[in-house]
């Protein structure tokens, strides 16, 4: 059996190159509107005293989440031995990396302090989630790092043993760091949208959804841009299976969220508001979440039946998920926070600080261009990681063409 | 988290921590017995044999009064924009309809001053921090501006600095981009005083709002609480508030 060849991306081609300009278009916007806001405060942003996370808050998390997703190839070849992903496990994870920083960037431009980022490093408070997760963050990027160290140098990549231990890790923490990220949101006890235990088995499902389709339209990108077949016909047949398997996980996890909020008294108010009166909220999570992101990607995989169309079909779906994810992140960040927190039981409130009163939330220009640029900064790593390195497989790999 | 706070003083801190240190050492007598708060003498760190709390009779507030939010915004510098949710809203006037009865009422929200306030748990860097004597603090120096301690907040008693302010004042000074929240008027506190909310609603307001230790059971506080049916917003939560209710039903 031959081993995989591994390549760097060599020339760019026209389309590349042009999409790698809007990138930097959006990344360089992007940092000047974080520059704005750090210069005028966040009153040129839509967020409040009320709605106090927005839109950069939902790319960032949207992000973060799929950064350990797309670590998923990696991780069913190393950890689940099958060989068939072997030649992606690479690319997965730089690209886990690459999504994981576009995510973090966001979050620390959005922060109203950005300058003190470091003071994370220095003052810390371990009973804080959002604290374990700077620790869970920085240490995906040194074990994704070593892992693909393992993968990648000559002589480690052949003591299988090394990159077993790693690829464990890697896999292992990418559950944790997912768990921390859905915790940050199930420990708010004052939230009764979101508090509870399954935030986390819900985001380590959409991470997988998430995390798969961006390796997908990452693939694709870069079939065409080699003019190679990257993936065979079979591939794309697995990557049809996982994406299906995943996407009715994390529908089933949100149906079961739902169904048990509805049980509960003290959140059937909220739970309302999100799939029926509130507006945006419901639009969001039907047309958005449940129709576009669930229902029509499915429909389209059901539809492939290994014809020439099939890899169109995969990477709509891909994308398709991508927009559905978006959608699902945004009614779980922002409607949990539009909803009044019920301070006073029995009474209708009212005040000037909009007690009793749906929050609105409007999302500025500044704030959408920060959020976009993460994740332009997210594929521009990635592209200049495959430019850097020997990331992409080399030419159509078929199962049989390689050894572990 | 819990943190002792070692505040400094000026000579007149000393002075009138002294005076409190005698007073409160004569048998019975203590300056809570005369209405007013224990002051720290400076320097000494604060102490959990105190918790500072506060009681809001609803029946006494009075509709039409903003006395206690006027004072807040002087004591403690808050300027209002043209955006009411985006300025800082260290108390608040809230309007309550009881759904039953259709009495309509009004009351106060702030900070509740929890025991176990989640805003302290979620807190990354600490910088939200409780003292001992129970007042929940920001420390401005190390909050970042993450903003979770505002999502945590069971009670939207926090408030973000969304704008450059010129206009602070000693006692509270406020930086854009950070956290902040009521803090029952701590140098106030610290100084013997009663936060200035109280002192306004004693003055111009109802008398809703009484200040003092939770733990001594001769303070003003400890005996409004003994004589009235009190409650906690959202009790549920178990966060053993240092701000109680009176009459809300």
């Amino acid at each position: 059996m031959a081993e995989v060849k591994y390549r760097r991306l060599g020339d760019h081609s026209p389309m590349l190159t042009g999409l790698m300009a809007l990138h930097a278009v959006l990344v360089a916007a992007g940092f000047g509107a974080a520059l704005y806001m750090e210069s005028n405060g966040h009153q040129v942003t839509g967020m409040n005293n009320q709605i106090v996370w927005g839109l950069p808050h939902v790319f960032a998390v949207f992000l973060v989440v799929s950064a350990s997703g797309a670590l998923n190839v990696a991780s069913v070849s190393s950890v689940f031995a099958r060989l068939a992903y072997k030649p992606f496990a690479r690319l997965s994870g730089a690209l886990a990396v690459a999504l994981l920083v576009g995510g973090l960037a966001i979050l620390v431009l959005d922060l109203g302090r950005p300058d003190r980022v470091f003071v994370t490093l220095f003052h810390r408070n371990l009973k804080s989630i959002f604290a374990w997760n700077i620790y869970l963050y920085g240490g995906f990027v040194a074990i994704v790092s070593g892992y693909l160290f393992s993968m990648m140098d000559r002589v480690v990549s052949r003591k299988v043993l090394v990159n077993k231990a790693f690829g464990y890790a890697a896999f292992s923490w990418r559950l944790i760091l997912t768990t921390g990220t859905g915790l940050i949101f199930g420990l708010l006890a004052a939230r009764a949208s979101v508090s509870g235990g399954i935030m986390a088995p819900l985001f380590i499902a959409a991470s997988l959804i998430y995390g798969l389709a961006f390796t997908v339209l990452v693939v694709m990108t870069m079939c065409f841009e080699t003019r190679e077949a990257l993936f065979t016909d079979e591939m794309v047949g697995k990557f049809r299976g996982l994406l299906i398997l995943f996407a009715l996980s994390t529908l089933f996890l949100t149906t079961i969220l739902h169904i048990s909020k509805f049980y509960e008294a003290r959140s059937l108010g909220v739970e309302l508001f999100l799939l029926r009166d509130g507006g945006i909220y419901p639009l969001l999570f039907w047309g958005g979440q449940v129709l576009i992101g669930t229902l029509a990607p499915l429909a389209l995989l059901a539809r492939m039946h290994g014809g020439r169309g099939d890899r169109g079909k995969l990477g709509l779906a891909s994308l398709l998920f991508l927009i559905g994810g978006m959608a699902q992140i945004y009614v779980i960040i922002i409607g949990a926070q539009a909803y009044p927190l019920d301070n006073f039981p029995d009474f209708d409130v009212s005040s000037n600080f909009g007690d009793g009163a749906i929050a609105s939330y409007v999302p500025t220009l500044p704030e959408a261009l920060l959020g976009l640029a993460g994740v332009s900064l997210a594929m521009m790593l990635t592209a200049l990681a495959f430019r850097l390195l020997p990331f992409l497989p080399q030419g159509v790999v078929r199962e049989t063409e390689f050894s572990a | 988290m819990s943190r002792d706070c070692n505040t400094g003083g000026s000579r007149r801190d000393v002075l009138f921590g002294a005076i409190a240190g005698v007073v409160t050492l004569a048998p019975g007598i203590t300056l809570t017995t005369f209405g007013a708060a224990q002051a720290k003498p400076a320097g000494e760190p604060v102490s959990s044999k105190i918790r500072w709390g506060l009681l809001v009779d609803v029946g006494k507030c009075k509709p039409d009064c903003d006395a206690c939010i006027k004072a807040c915004a002087q004591e403690n510098g808050l300027t209002t924009t043209s955006r009411p949710e985006i300025d800082a809203q260290w108390i608040r006037k809230v309007t309550l309809r009881d759904r039953q009865s259709g009495v309509t009422r009004t009351t106060v929200a702030m900070c509740q001053h929890c025991e176990n306030p989640p805003c302290v748990d979620v807190c990354p860097t600490g910088a939200s921090f409780r003292r001992e004597d129970g007042i929940v603090l920001v420390d401005k120096h190390i909050c970042i501006g993450c903003r979770y301690c505002m999502m945590a907040c069971p009670f939207k008693a926090r408030s973000f600095v969304h704008e450059d302010h010129d206009d602070q004042t000693t006692a509270a000074p406020r930086g854009k981009g950070v956290v902040e929240s009521c803090n029952f008027c701590v140098t106030r506190v610290d100084a013997g005083k009663k936060p200035a909310c109280v002192e306004a609603c004693a003055g111009k307001g109802g008398g809703a709002l009484t200040f003092g230790d939770l733990n001594d059971p001769d303070s003003d506080l400890s005996r409004a609480l003994k004589t009235l049916p009190t409650a906690q917003l959202r009790s549920y939560l178990e966060l053993n508030q240092g701000v109680r209710y009176a009459n809300l039903k």
